[in-house]
């Protein structure tokens, strides 16, 4: 049966890297795996998403409504704007981290009040946490990908603590090494 | 050793092991990552061509010179190919040749949805179709016998769901065919008689095609499981690219497939035969029906475009849907979610342009590049664009029509490597046919919107290395202009000034607009700058530019300080001296 994980966020917030870490692992798993994302326009600050299949075998590159197992979002906004994609009994992942989009900024439209509560009195499963402020505490801002991973690996636990490491390891530049082992921990034991 | 691939890595990866060892192209989505995933392989020359029909003739220059060569391109980049590519597929090669274009079912990135399987027909260009990336991989390497076996050049058609996925790929060795000697040959003038045979040869060639389509295996037949009926009915799909598996995700093994990896030529006897016993055959493929036409000009009748759409792209929730099969439920909430649509970075130099552009209400044609999002609001400064360089020419007939009232309002508005690509040929129209237009190239020493390639006005190559560098005032000047000024697009008032001088100047000029892209790696940005709350009144005047740094909260302005590079734009629209240190 072919598992889906969605990865969503806001251009150049590191989700790229996050589904580079994620596909690493499960190829190592022995899955087949398919890893579908957006470049181009979308990454001026723009609504990203990142989808990542894996199982047996696996024809589609892409998931559709109602076909996501997981869901990491990396703000608030985006888990609200891709529920849709979530499966009945589907987990949403998500930094509760708010960026506002330009039509809030302009005045156009209201950043809406609430979304984790109606997230999850719409019968999704939610968990939500300050994973920025891990990110931070582990030693920047930037490590917030690694943060939401480190959570998401709690609802895999067939995949061994080595094997992530390992991800980490051959995924984040060497020198930012130790500060993303620190955000996965955090993020993991949050 | 398996390992996970994208797409256009896996065709960067097949023409390594084909062989090639020249590759020119211009940077477009979805093709972009080809080339630069190519020029990591020290064995091949990589290049970035001012634009695709230069790419062309300089790939097929390479192989008459006797090596594989290959060029990559977006679906519209094809069109400013269109006219080296009918040519050179006539005249033949010396070496293999590879076209990679890359079609944006969706419009991800594009501004057009065009199927770019037509020019295989128009070209009369084999095309072949991955669908995922070790196909990719393999059908570069097939595409390089097929070229040299038939002397032709053959197209690999990606799109963005093959191009820009991550899929499982196994490479090989590469392999190092020997340079092939050139020959002086008088039938390579293509002129009258030598043309008129080559056709000739090309139509031959076609029907050689169709026998290598029937037999070669690069379309195969999967076979359902035995008696397997989807709505009472023995269905046979016949597909390619993305389409084939979206319908395996939909079917599994409830249909039989015809899964097509050769989309020009078609094979016929191959199509007949599948058809034979099924009690409906439907035709899978995005945009236009081109297999469903030739299943029907074969006397086979199949269901196509009366179940599927042609516009946009496909899932399998959509095949799902134009089934009436069930589709999964899922869940929604009330909340009205505001978009989030791309926008110009902090500290984006297009940004005091478009402001001062969009303040003067001057009509703005606008080109291809992440300047377009100076349409979007509250910039709001842009009237139309239709494709490279139309912004220069588009304004010469405009301001044709429109005499002194389009002359003295309106502007063209175009990149570095956009101008390079196609705005030269434009401002010659311009100072040659004498409209007194207004044309502002902005220079941000980049090709931004695909992701930072250098280009002819940048003075280094695709590898970042010294190179030749065009002088983008001499040349406007030798173009025929004599008013070329430069103005920083940081200076509000020095940008507000040029604008009104040149549109009022009774002659044609250009306004380069010079800043390098914010996100160039080494470019040294300002600290931070801040917004004095006790100064601040709430007026929103430093909101009017659009910055994603700027944000209101309490009634007072802020900036983000992560985001802020100390452009300093925001600073000279407060009349209250509230923004600064």
């Amino acid at each position: 049966m072919t598992k889906n994980i969605m990865i969503v966020g806001v251009g150049g917030q590191g989700t790229l890297l996050a589904s580079k870490m994620l596909g690493y692992v499960l190829l190592k798993q022995g899955y087949d795996v398919k890893v579908s994302e957006v470049h181009g326009m979308s990454q001026r600050g723009g609504s990203v998403v990142t989808y990542v299949r894996y199982g047996e075998k696996v024809y589609s590159p892409v998931i559709d409504k109602g076909e996501a197992d997981v869901i990491i979002s990396f703000e608030q906004l985006e888990a609200a704007r891709w529920v849709e994609f979530l499966k009945k009994d589907g987990v949403i992942i998500t930094n509760t981290q708010k960026m506002e989009p330009m039509p809030v900024i302009t005045g156009a439209a209201e950043y809406p009040e609430g979304l984790i509560e109606q997230l999850t009195a719409a019968g999704s499963k939610v968990d939500a946490k300050d994973f920025l402020a891990l990110a931070e505490e582990a030693g920047s801002s930037k490590a917030v990908n690694i943060a939401l991973m480190g959570r998401f690996s709690t609802y895999f636990p067939d995949i061994t603590d080595e094997q992530w490491q390992d991800a980490i390891e051959k995924n984040v530049p060497a020198k930012f090494l130790e500060l993303n082992r620190k955000a996965f921990e955090l993020g993991r034991n949050a | 050793m398996k390992e996970l691939m994208l797409g256009n890595k896996a065709v960067a990866r097949g023409m390594y092991e084909a062989g090639c060892k020249v590759i020119s192209s211009y940077p477009g989505t979805p093709s972009t990552e080809i080339t630069e995933e190519a020029a990591k392989y020290d064995e091949i020359y990589c290049e970035w061509a001012p634009n695709e029909k230069v790419a062309l003739e300089a790939a097929h220059g390479a192989t008459l010179g006797g090596v594989r060569a290959a060029c990559a391109m977006k679906h519209v980049g094809l069109n400013v190919a269109a006219d080296p590519l009918f040519t050179i597929s006539y005249q033949g090669l010396n070496a293999g040749l590879v076209i990679c274009v890359a079609d944006d079912p969706g419009m991800h990135s594009s501004q057009n949805e065009q199927d770019s399987r037509h020019y295989a027909f128009a070209a009369k260009v084999p095309m072949l179709e991955p669908a995922d990336s070790e196909e990719s991989r393999l059908f570069v390497k097939e595409a390089y016998e097929i070229s040299e076996k038939y002397n032709t050049p053959v197209f690999i058609k990606m799109c963005t769901r093959v191009a820009h996925s991550q899929s499982v790929v196994c490479p090989e060795e590469r392999v190092e065919p020997a340079q092939v000697p050139y020959v002086k040959d008088p039938t390579k003038v293509m002129m009258t008689k030598n043309s008129r045979d080559a056709h000739v040869r090309v139509e031959q060639r076609t029907l050689d095609l169709i026998q290598y389509a029937e037999t070669s295996g690069i379309n195969r037949i999967e076979e359902c499981a035995e008696g397997s009926l989807v709505n009472g009915k023995k269905i046979g799909v016949i597909t390619s690219s993305t389409s084939y598996q979206y319908t395996k995700e939909v079917f599994g093994d409830k249909v039989s497939v015809l899964k097509l990896g050769m989309v020009y030529p078609l094979p016929e006897k191959l199509i007949k035969d599948f058809a034979e016993g099924k009690d409906e055959i439907y035709v899978i493929e995005e945009l236009d029906p081109i297999i469903e036409n030739h299943c029907k000009q074969l006397g086979i009748q199949v269901h196509g475009k009366d179940t599927f759409p042609i516009c946009g792209e496909f899932s399998q929730n959509l095949i799902k849907k134009c089934m009436g099969m069930e589709e999964p439920e899922y869940t929604t909430i009330d909340a009205q979610i505001p978009g989030r649509p791309p926008v110009m970075c902090a500290g984006c130099p297009h940004r005091g342009i478009f402001y001062i552009l969009h303040k003067k209400k001057i009509m703005v044609y606008g080109d291809i590049g992440c300047y377009t999002l100076g349409a979007v609001a509250p910039l709001n400064a842009m009237d139309l664009n239709v494709c490279m360089g139309a912004s220069c020419s588009g304004l010469h007939g405009f301001n044709k029509a429109m005499g002194e009232a389009g002359e003295s309002n309106s502007v063209g508005v175009i990149g570095d490597s956009t101008f390079m690509h196609s705005g030269m040929t434009g401002i010659t129209d311009i100072s040659y046919n004498m409209s007194n237009s207004t044309v502002i190239i902005l220079d941000n020493s980049i090709t931004g919107m695909t992701g930072h390639q250098q280009n002819p006005t940048t003075g280094k190559n695709l590898r970042g290395e010294p190179a030749g560098k065009v002088d983008l005032e001499a040349l406007c000047r030798a173009l025929g202009f004599n008013r070329v000024r430069v103005v920083d697009p940081y200076d509000l008032a020095a940008v507000e000034t040029a604008v009104t001088e040149e549109l009022a100047a009774k002659e044609p000029s250009i306004i380069i607009s010079r800043r390098p892209c914010v996100m160039i790696k080494g470019t040294v940005h300002k600290p931070a700058i801040a917004i004095n709350q006790d100064k601040c009144k709430g007026c929103k005047a430093c909101m009017q530019i659009g910055c994603p740094a700027i944000s209101f909260k309490d009634k007072k302005a802020h900036i983000d300080p992560t985001l802020c590079i100390g452009c300093e734009v925001c600073k000279q629209m407060c009349r209250f001296d509230a923004i600064g240190m």
